[in-house]
């Protein structure tokens, strides 16, 4: 479990990264985001073709494929259901 | 100096950008320009009736006719490039991954439409018939070519990733935006190498 936890954090580092550049907030908002903060629907800017470069960004930043099927309104939600979901496929990887 | 352009949606994103490095390059004393691709941005052309052998040989007629001694690309524009003129590739891109993109992006508009697409079948479209992606009418030849290309391991271009410059690729960004300070960077690794060693 120790080694679990450093690699969780490191999901959750990058994923902010990740918003922050595709929505071109800065570090201090983002690093507030909690896992209630909402995402699709809730912020203006991530219509379909930025959530789209999102999904492609993590794909080559995490080192995952995310398919048709994973998408769905629960994992784009929240930030807490997108940092889950990029941790199930980093560990499914 | 020729410049070519961003491909679709990244264009957009990094217009800005792009201009800036050009008035930079003005101020350095290097002339540029930029031309629009058939189909693209101003062009009266059907974008639906180009291919990436076209573009390659409009970019090439373009550093002829403007004597271009140089040429910097961006992104996906790096897939037109005639691969003998000197010059740099900004954050290059293969055209699978500019695809990969817009498919998503119509799967995720179709699914909050309460339609089902998948990738696989609009890829399949795209190769047989062509298909709309984020609103750019792509045909069936320049589908599959951007599908296969990528940008060329033997060029007489020098690579600038995004690292080099600093920040995060304003083509990821969800609106349209600007970094003087991306551009300043640009500019100024484009300036260093054309200074004589």
């Amino acid at each position: 479990m120790t080694e679990l936890a450093p690699s969780r954090s490191d999901i959750d580092t990058k994923l902010r990264a990740i918003l922050r550049d595709v929505l071109g907030l800065d570090a201090k908002r983002v690093e507030r985001f909690d896992g209630g903060t909402g995402l699709f629907g809730h912020l203006p800017e991530l219509d379909s073709m930025a959530v789209a470069g999102l999904l492609t960004e993590m794909e080559d930043r995490l080192d995952i494929i995310i398919e048709d099927d994973d998408v769905d309104g629960e994992m784009l939600e929240t930030y807490g259901g997108l940092l889950a979901f990029a941790e199930a496929k980093v560990v499914e990887n | 100096m020729l410049v070519l352009p961003a491909l679709f949606d990244e264009a957009n994103k990094l217009r800005r950008l792009t201009a800036e490095v050009m008035q930079r390059l003005d101020g350095a004393g290097i002339g540029s320009v930029l031309p629009d691709l058939p189909g693209c941005n101003e062009s009266r052309q059907p974008l639906q009736a180009q291919s990436l052998d076209h573009w390659r040989q409009c970019a090439a007629a373009a550093a002829a006719h403007f004597s271009a001694t140089h040429v910097l690309t961006l992104r996906g524009g790096v897939l037109t490039v005639p691969p003998e003129l000197p010059g740099w590739n900004y954050a290059p891109v293969a055209g699978r991954q500019v695809l990969r993109a817009m498919l998503r992006a119509r799967t995720i508009a179709a699914r909050e439409a309460g339609r089902e697409e998948t990738i696989e079948a609009l890829q399949q479209t795209g190769r047989s018939e062509g298909v709309e992606l984020a609103g750019w009418p792509l045909g069936p030849g320049l589908f599959a070519q951007l599908e296969n290309a990528a940008p060329q391991p033997e060029s007489a271009q020098v690579e600038i990733d995004q690292g080099a410059i600093g920040g995060g690729g304003l083509w990821l960004r969800a609106e349209p935006d600007e970094s003087p300070e991306q551009a300043d960077a640009l500019a100024a690794a484009i300036v260093t190498g054309l200074a004589p060693a």
